[in-house]
């Protein structure tokens, strides 16, 4: 069986502001990710990762390279509602910011309903019903919360919310952009507890893009570093938070609070990778 | 005090604001709007004549027992007048403003949607409309058509549908960056579904709103229209031809037949001002 996502070379510019060169948003970047597995896309601000998962979902065409999810390679034109349908199988994602990313008319039952009638294979009212319960037993919420509308409800139950649609269109992956950095602590941990039983679940494979190394610590298994578009690491992540080989990934390390936190020596790193290509 | 008594205070201090400015203004003008709409439906039930019976031995009559607000040039009761008028004037500034709407709300929406050079292009047409002021795209439309309470509405239409649709386009651009929409896009909703069920019915609270305050800007427009006679031809009874009609009073010091529909008029385009502000305010709040 083939992995659940496989990239290769893939590049992304943008035209720049006045005039002058190109802006490279992402630089010939490749990696796999095994079905049922999660990878972190680590970077900070301006490295590309957001780029590179809008690539991954189909909501930027890419330069060059090419994105093969599920087995199957994804085109940047194809029309028609079956193909529209198939494509949103393969990938969902998860948004940041979790007052955005719910129609603010709909009730958590009605948006459910929504995508479940797009696409479940025999939409009957009993189908649906049984899948909008099993999918709010998924993301932790309980029945009383159907009604609610996005403005009822709090950041952390919003972006359950925003899983629990995802997850309605049974999708081989899932792309998690910064979906928890607008939730307090307690509440992403318990997120990311969920999205931990999820995977476990579902098999469904996840792509956690994030700034937050404690996050991926939390939930992934492999680990790729973006610095200024290009992936400068790539490894078991617990292996490359313990032994970083790139001095980028040494400088997040430590310029994140905790136990590894050297704040005297991010301006060190920042300086020895900044000359380094 | 402890800090529950401030924690109450506090909190209770903008509703009992917004309370206070829950205003008597506001339900007066709703109340205006009520009556108005009611004239309009129940015209024929509640004027004390018909709109167009002459009656020769009271022309000009000052406001009496038989005639509350006087009579015409043709001795024709103003008050019976202005209550049928108020059927053509509302019904006009309805049909000016669902035209406007239409094709003002289309052309916003794929401005928004498809972008590049469609919003270039169709931002190009909209600001030669709106270069033109708006008497002269019905004196246009006047010398290919005819004239008649038609031609005003679609002269008009035209004047108001680049108002809408760069509204529209502002509001759509806004609510397409929200990220909800590329959930959208990503459960495989295609375009025209996506605008049609899920963008119009977002953008509806916030153009409602705007929709309320043209209403009285159009009901002027139009009145105008009909006053320079481009519009209503008589014997109907439009507030705007009335005013045109009464003017031969006022030259013989009859006030009357000019002032009751003019009156009419301003009191209507300020209530509907009023409700709109307060409406688009309230619908407007987004979460």
């Amino acid at each position: 069986m083939s992995e659940a996502v496989r990239v290769s070379g893939l590049t992304k510019t943008y035209p720049a502001r006045r005039g002058g060169a190109r802006v490279v948003a992402v630089k010939d970047v490749s990696f796999e990710l095994a079905r049922g597995e999660s990878l972190g896309l680590v970077g900070e601000s301006g490295s590309g990762k957001t780029t590179l998962a809008r690539m991954l979902v189909g909501l930027a065409r890419p330069d060059t390279g090419t994105i093969v999810i599920d087995g199957r390679t994804r085109q940047g034109k194809e029309r028609g509602r079956a193909a529209r349908l198939r494509r949103a199988k393969e990938v969902q994602m998860v948004f940041q910011d979790p007052y955005g990313s719910l129609d603010r008319r709909l009730s958590v039952e009605a948006a459910l309903r929504d995508v479940l009638r797009r696409h479940l294979p025999d939409p009957a009212k009993e189908t649906v019903r049984a899948r909008i319960s099993e999918l709010m037993g998924h993301v932790g919420l309980s029945g009383k919360h159907l009604g609610s509308r996005p403005h009822e409800l709090s950041g952390g139950q919003r972006q359950r919310v925003a899983i629990a649609k995802a997850l309605a269109v049974d999708p081989a992956v899932l792309v998690l952009d910064e979906a928890v950095s607008a939730l307090d602590v307690s509440v992403q941990a318990q997120i990311l507890a969920l999205l931990n039983r999820i995977r476990a679940e579902t098999g469904v494979s996840l792509v956690f893009v994030t700034h937050d190394l404690a996050v991926v610590n939390e939930v992934t298994g492999q680990i790729l570093v973006m610095y200024k578009g290009e992936a400068v690491e790539r490894g078991a992540t617990a292996e490359v938070l313990r032994r970083p080989r790139h001095p980028y990934t040494d400088m997040l390390l430590s310029s994140a609070p905790g136990p590894n936190w050297q704040p005297e020596r991010v301006a060190e790193l920042r300086a020895a990778f900044a000359g380094a290509p | 005090m402890t800090i529950d008594d401030i924690g109450a205070r506090t909190a209770s201090a903008p509703v009992a604001d917004r309370r206070r400015r829950s205003p008597w203004t506001f339900r007066a003008c709703l109340a205006i709007l009520g009556v108005a709409v009611a004239a309009a439906v129940f015209a024929p039930l509640v004027a004390p004549y018909a709109p167009d019976a002459t009656d020769f031995s009271a022309i000009w009559a000052p406001p009496g027992p038989a005639h509350w607000l006087g009579t015409d040039q043709l001795g024709r009761d103003i008050l019976s007048r202005v209550i049928h008028g108020a059927r053509p004037s509302l019904l006009g500034a309805i049909a000016l403003l669902a035209f406007a709407t239409v094709l003002g709300v289309l052309i916003g929406v794929v401005a928004a949607w498809r972008r590049g050079w469609v919003d270039t292009v169709l931002a190009r047409i909209t600001d030669v409309m709106f270069a033109f002021p708006g008497l002269l795209f019905v004196v246009l439309i006047i010398a290919v058509f005819d004239r008649g309470p038609a031609t005003a509405v679609i002269g008009m239409g035209l004047a108001f549908a680049p108002l809408i649709a760069k509204f529209t386009r502002a509001i759509a651009l806004e609510e397409l960056a929200r990220p909800y929409v590329d959930a959208y896009r990503l459960q495989g909703v295609g375009g025209v579904q996506l605008i049609g069920r899920y963008l119009l019915p977002n953008l509806m609270p916030t153009l409602v709103g705007y929709l309320v305050v043209l209403f009285g800007e159009g009901l002027m427009s139009l009145a105008s229209l009909n006053f320079l006679g481009f519009g209503a031809q008589p014997p109907s009874s439009e507030w705007g031809l009335m005013v045109q009609e009464g003017r031969a009073g006022v030259i013989q010091g009859v006030l009357g037949p000019a002032l009751v529909p003019g009156l009419t008029i301003a009191v209507v385009v300020v209530a509907t001002n009023v409700v709109g502000v307060r409406l688009s305010d309230k619908l407007a709040v987004r979460t």
